[in-house]
């Protein structure tokens, strides 16, 4: 005979429930890291090669910084989201795929509570590629940290709003080719568009005006300035415009899975 | 105490299939129940509802009279499930499947790994636990997913045909492991193609067809009633009253007709000697359709032809 009873529902299954899933995505993390962390760290070394050092030289200074100074914070934070974002709907899509999706939507464990479980794996995948291209950044540059507390804030809020995004595509994707979607035509042309490369103070007037609806110009300015301390756009309104979209994202995504969009026939 | 009620119970797909047209269903607590019927009846739509896989359309349904709409995260601690479709993470480690899973009902890892590997043992897996799911032949990928459904102890086992598929030993072996986590007091719900399975197991079976559920009855009565045939006899002259037959159920329909109940093994003569006995004449006599059997006759094809078209 048993010696316990199953515990039922509440705050203490929630609890356990959220650190299961968040140890399963870590260990997907690590058990595919050829696939989740190496490519990563080598695309962002070779952006350093060519854009920093070989190209870079040549640009000069930009905003006052040296080039490589100037789009070391960029690359870090397109690395945080290509990966949030990555993570998330590639191991979202791949329960739904492979149903074992399905082992979350049986248990007890609430909408609410799986997105966070699955931004979680986002943030720890953003997070730590995030690092290691900083750490190949400081093999290239220097880097000064003037507002650490801006770094903290806007990296986190940016990951989950990435991650949050990687779910909603996962949500409505059927196929293998609806998860490359996304990717392709939005975000990458979004994060190129996005002043990664380039201070919006090199761009006619109306191209600066059109990139102020681009959300990732808001993100990677306000980490930068946590490095640099230089910004293109005011950072409260930076990391404002971020807080609101993770919110809204949040929202939309719980919403969609309480509906059972994408997940229940 | 109930242990699943259902009521009224549709469900429309998208794509406009009407799967269940109004089921009605209570199972005790306790009780080892079938839910039997041919290929597309809606077994696993019925089963995708109870576990919050699929949406229901209209009805409800109450697992341990927690109500599905309004304490939902309650009436799933209460069940597991065993999903027709293997539907676990092919690239983990049995073990941790197990352990996980544990921990979705809220197992803190001590106790989930402790659960887990009393069930993966129960199951003959334990020697299989490092090893990669895909690896797994289907009969352990099937153990695999009980063990996974029975780690927090659920009241309420659901099955969805557990034994497709496994050769006729595993089929045995699980079968009385079925039986022992029953009288251990789970309560268990499957669903079978199988009259035989359903016969060996349960006690009472509910026959599903076409999205209604068309029996609901003890399983000895249902097969009692599968063994019997009922006659139709016509006389030439009117009966005021029919002589005793032996060992049959006999009654007058009207003065010319009567219906008479046989079970297969019964010999007919002794209906012809006991009415000629009596001076009745028999003019005509014909079989009435059994609607049970017609069904069962679906039944076992289906279950010989696996996934073929109704
Ligand atoms: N996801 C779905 N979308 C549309 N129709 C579906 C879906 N799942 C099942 N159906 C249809 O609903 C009906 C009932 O299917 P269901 O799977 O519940 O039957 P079943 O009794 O489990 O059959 P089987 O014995 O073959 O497993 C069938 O007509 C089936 O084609
Ligand atoms: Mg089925």
């Amino acid at each position: 005979m048993s010696e316990f009873t199953h515990p039922g529902a509440g705050a203490r299954v929630r609890w356990v429930g959220f650190q299961t899933i968040v140890r399963r995505e870590y260990g997907r993390i690590v058990r595919i890291w050829g696939q989740t962390i190496v490519p990563p760290a080598i695309t962002a070394t070779l952006y350093f090669v060519i854009f920093g050092s070989l190209i870079g030289r040549r640009v000069g200074e930009m905003d006052g910084v040296s080039y490589l100074q100037f789009i070391a914070p960029g690359l870090i934070m397109m690395a945080v989201i290509t990966n949030s974002f990555g993570n998330v709907v590639s191991s979202f899509f791949g329960a739904k795929f492979g149903k074992h999706l399905e082992e979350l939507l049986v248990s007890p464990l609430p909408n609410w509570l799986i997105v966070l479980g699955y931004v979680a794996g986002g943030l720890m995948r953003g997070l730590l590629v995030g690092l290691l291209v900083t750490v190949v950044a400081l093999l290239f540059t220097h880097l000064p940290i003037r507002h650490p507390g801006v770094i903290v804030v806007s990296v986190i809020l940016t990951s989950m709003v990435f991650s949050l995004g990687g779910l909603l595509n996962a949500i409505f994707a059927r196929n293998f080719d609806h998860i490359s979607w996304f990717p392709t035509f939005v975000l990458t042309p979004l994060t190129y568009l996005g002043g990664v490369f380039y201070s919006m103070s090199l761009l006619p007037a109306w191209a600066e005006g059109l990139s102020h609806v681009n959300p990732i110009l808001y993100m990677v300015n306000a980490f930068r300035y946590g490095f640099l301390g230089i910004s293109d756009v005011s950072v409260t309104s930076a990391l404002l415009v971020t807080v609101v979209a993770a919110v809204f994202m949040y929202a939309l995504v719980v919403g969609l899975l309480n509906r059972g969009t994408g997940i229940r026939d | 105490m109930k242990a699943l009620s259902i009521q009224g119970l549709t469900k429309t797909y998208r794509n406009g299939v009407q799967a269940l047209r109004g089921i009605d269903l209570d199972v005790e607590e306790g009780d080892f129940f079938a839910l039997l019927g041919p290929n597309g009846a809606g077994k696993t739509t019925t089963i995708g509802i109870l576990s919050s896989l699929v949406t229901k359309s209209a009805g409800r349904v109450e697992v341990f009279a927690h109500d599905l709409d309004r304490d939902l995260e309650l009436a799933k601690s209460c069940i597991g499930l065993v999903p027709q479709e293997i539907n676990f993470n092919m690239f983990e480690k049995v073990f941790t499947i197990v352990v996980n899973q544990a921990g979705f009902y809220g197992l803190p890892l001590d106790i989930a790994r402790a659960q887990a590997e009393r069930y993966l043992r129960q199951l003959q897996l334990w020697e299989k636990r490092d090893a990669i799911a895909r690896s797994l032949s289907g009969g352990m990928k099937r153990r695999l997913m009980i063990a996974r459904a029975l780690v927090h102890e659920p009241r309420l086992l659901i099955l969805d045909e557990p034994t497709a598929g496994v050769d006729i030993e595993i089929r045995r072996s699980m079968w009385d492991f079925l039986r022992e986590i029953n009288q251990r007091g789970t309560t268990i719900i499957l669903t079978s193609h199988y009259l035989e399975e359903v016969e060996n197991l349960c006690r009472n079976v509910a026959i599903i067809d076409r999205g209604r559920i068309i029996e609901h009855d003890r399983v000895s009565r249902i097969i009692r009633k599968l063994n019997q045939e009922t006659f139709v006899l016509n006389f030439r002259d009117e009966v005021p009253a029919l002589p005793e037959l032996p060992g049959m159920v006999a009654r007058l329909i009207d003065a010319h007709t009567a219906e008479v109940e046989v079970s297969k093994e019964q010999s007919l003569n002794s209906i012809f000697a006991a009415l000629s006995a009596s001076g009745i004449e028999v003019v005509s006599m014909r079989n009435k359709v059994n609607r049970l059997e017609e069904l069962f006759i679906r039944l076992v094809e289906a279950g010989g032809r696996e996934g073929m078209p109704k």
